[in-house]
């Protein structure tokens, strides 16, 4: 009896351990915001590659970032650039590439306002900073001719949870504002100077449909999917623009800002057609893999995700990369020792 | 078939030595079991102290007392945090306490048994409710609530205090303060009601044959006697308000400012922990989140004490220890 349920129990052990032994297991975690592609992409490329299984733990970018400084994992993803602080405390350096594009959208809630709004950059930096205090404030009215915009005070709505949404935010409002750069900065979490805070992309939204005369900011595949309204915003040519995929790829198309190691970010970019609250995500690749066959299988990933791959991002909701960035990444991609 | 070998050996000794053993065994067990919670207790400030460390170092005693947290400049204070922490939970046993204890005595002394058993078992069943469904009905119903309602109205009452001032967004103090309450007196309600009931049938009896009214003996006899399990429950249940994090990170604003007003939106120390752990970077940052869990641990630990001392002095005049 006894030797019969030894025998059972290993034959399940083997079971379950011979495919994992002769597959690759790749480990990786890091930012939530593009866990949908992400997990759609390892998916995919397992099936064309029945032995290479990515893991993707969708932790937050702040996580990645960790997890990948102590080598905890095999590569690492983010919605925020790694600082030169950051790198500083790798043992091997990360090389940056950019997956997919994201907007950030200004979503609001007046009663009796249907018409979509339009904000300068000074009225959103005004408005977060706590200087606009009403809806009919001139530098509001400016904008929105034929608006009827109440006297009553603006509820501003922020991100409580760190985040990489609100990073591209507050990136955003210090390249627009001198103020804000000079009092509040860039981070995942900022000292806000005015607002209350809703946790999550929901939070925020459900927040802002709840509280009359209300503002915050949404993930642009956020508000696509829950069908809500968003302002246009004023872009650093003068235009106002709405956010797309198409206007947040011509933002990343038309930035000088990105670098040759793709560490820039692209908010406030110029040209007509650019939605100036937009951003990159990357994966936080190690320079060097020591181990030949995760390379290969790493390097076949990452040649797949930025060609035949980008045809996922669209149906997601994300906006797909630039054809001259994803050229550039190529080459970096030669640069993997 | 597959019996532990221990167990097996002391079935094989004498009958004497048998009994014996067992004794033995059942207190090296239950010693084991003490030790396991008092090392997991012990290791958690371990870990805390140890991970605060940079934090610590860095802002000393100014964190409890500094109003600023600002990850981008890394400069970090507790107090907002302590303030909102501290309030929220006072308001939800300003509330929770009359109310449970109340309930705690009708079902107990007063009410027919059919109501009494049907009531418990609902409140025992409110006992269950997860934090995270509380949080949920918070916003959808307690906050337009208090946006349209109860807010206005405390204004238009008590607006010459500072305590209602400002504008009503329905999220903030009070909003936490209610869901507390309702999360923490089912709580007061079941431990309280036990304790009355414990109370023995002679002491309400006697104080009934030397004339007291139904109501004398319950509030002046056994009310008394049963107190010690009354203020345990009412600590249980501050404990519960304390470290509670899901429903109030969804009610109270988050906004770390310290303000008079019960309508402004506040902080906790839970919410934030929870709101900022994962995306945490830097090392200044982080154990700056990890010495609020450890002031937080010593909040706690302090009310206890102070809860006990309570005791202490209470149970020395009067009634003895149930």
């Amino acid at each position: 009896m006894k030797k019969l349920v030894v025998a059972g129990l290993a034959a399940a052990l083997a079971a379950l351990t011979i495919p994992a032994a002769s597959a690759q297991n790749i480990n990786a975690a890091g930012a939530t915001f593009p866990d949908p592609i992400y997990k759609k992409w390892f998916g995919e490329y397992k099936a064309a590659n029945p032995k290479v299984q990515i893991n993707y733990q969708a932790i937050g970018s702040g996580g990645g970032i960790k997890q990948y400084t102590e080598g905890t994992v095999d590569f690492g993803a983010s919605d925020m650039p790694m600082t030169d602080a950051q790198i500083a405390d790798t043992k091997v350096k990360p090389l940056h590439f950019p997956t997919v594009l994201g907007g950030l959208v200004l979503t609001y809630n007046i009663p009796g306002v249907t018409a979509t709004l339009k904000f300068s950059p000074d009225a959103i930096a005004g408005i977060y900073l706590g200087e606009i205090k009403k809806w009919n404030d001139p530098k509001i009215a400016v904008d929105n001719p034929g608006v009827k915009l109440p006297s009553e005070d603006i509820v501003v709505v922020h991100r409580s949870d760190g985040s990489g949404t609100t990073f591209v935010f507050v990136d955003y409002l210090s390249k627009v504002s001198a103020t804000w750069k000079k009092n509040v900065g860039a981070n995942s979490s900022v000292s806000w100077p005015t607002g209350v805070g809703a946790a999550h992309n929901d939070g925020v939204a459900g927040m802002v449909k709840q509280t009359p005369n209300s503002i915050g900011y949404v993930e642009l595949i956020f508000a696509v999917e829950n069908k809500m309204t968003y302002a246009q915003v004023k872009n650093a040519a003068g235009k106002f623009v709405t956010a797309s995929f198409d206007t947040v790829t011509a933002a990343a198309a038309n930035s000088k800002d990105l670098g040759t190691d793709f560490r820039g970010s692209i908010t406030n970019a110029p040209g007509a057609g650019s939605y100036p609250i937009s951003s990159y995500t990357w994966l936080l690749i190690p320079s060097e893999i020591k181990d030949a066959a995760k390379k290969k299988a790493i390097v076949d990933f990452l040649t797949w995700m930025i060609g035949p791959g980008q045809k996922d991002a669209q149906p997601l909701s994300y906006a797909p990369l630039p054809k001259k960035i994803a050229d550039l990444e190529k080459k970096q991609i030669a640069a993997i020792k | 078939m597959a019996t532990p070998t221990a167990v097996v050996g002391t079935h094989r000794k004498p009958v004497a030595g048998r009994l014996r053993g067992g004794d033995e065994v059942a207190w090296a067990l239950t010693l084991l079991f003490a030790v396991i919670i008092l090392a997991v207790t012990l290791l958690l400030v371990f870990e805390l102290w140890i991970n605060s460390a940079p934090s610590r170092h860095k802002f000393g005693f100014g964190f409890l007392t500094s109003a600023l947290w600002n990850p981008v400049t890394d400069e970090f204070g507790a107090l907002p945090y302590i303030y909102g922490t501290a309030l929220t939970s006072f308001l939800a046993l300003l509330i929770s306490v009359p109310l449970g204890v109340g309930a705690a005595i009708f079902l107990s002394e007063l009410a027919p048994p059919k109501i009494s058993s049907s009531l418990t078992f609902l409140v025992e069943l409110l006992a269950a409710v997860p934090s995270v469904i509380l949080g949920l009905i918070a916003i959808f119903t307690l906050v337009p609530l208090v946006r349209s309602y109860i807010g206005p109205a405390l204004k238009d009452v008590l607006g010459w205090t500072p305590l209602f001032t400002g504008p009503v967004f329905g999220i903030g103090y009070l909003t936490a303060g209610l869901i507390l309450a309702i999360m923490t007196f089912p709580f007061i309600i079941s431990v309280s009601r036990e304790a009355l009931l414990s109370v023995p049938r002679e002491q309400r009896e006697a104080a009934l044959a030397l004339g007291a009214t139904r109501w004398e003996s319950t509030w002046q006899i056994v009310v008394p006697f049963a107190r010690l399990g009354i203020f345990g429950s009412i600590f249980l249940a501050l404990a519960r308000a304390l470290g509670e994090t899901m429903a109030v990170t969804m009610v109270i604003g988050n906004s770390p400012t310290i303000r008079a007003s019960l309508l402004s939106p506040g902080y906790t120390i839970a919410s934030v922990v929870a709101n900022e752990f994962t995306e945490a970077t830097g090392k200044t940052y982080l154990s700056a989140l990890v010495e609020l869990g450890l002031v937080l641990f010593v909040l706690t630990m302090a009310i206890n004490a102070v809860a006990q001392l309570l005791i202490l002095v209470t149970t020395k005049k009067g009634s003895r220890k149930s």
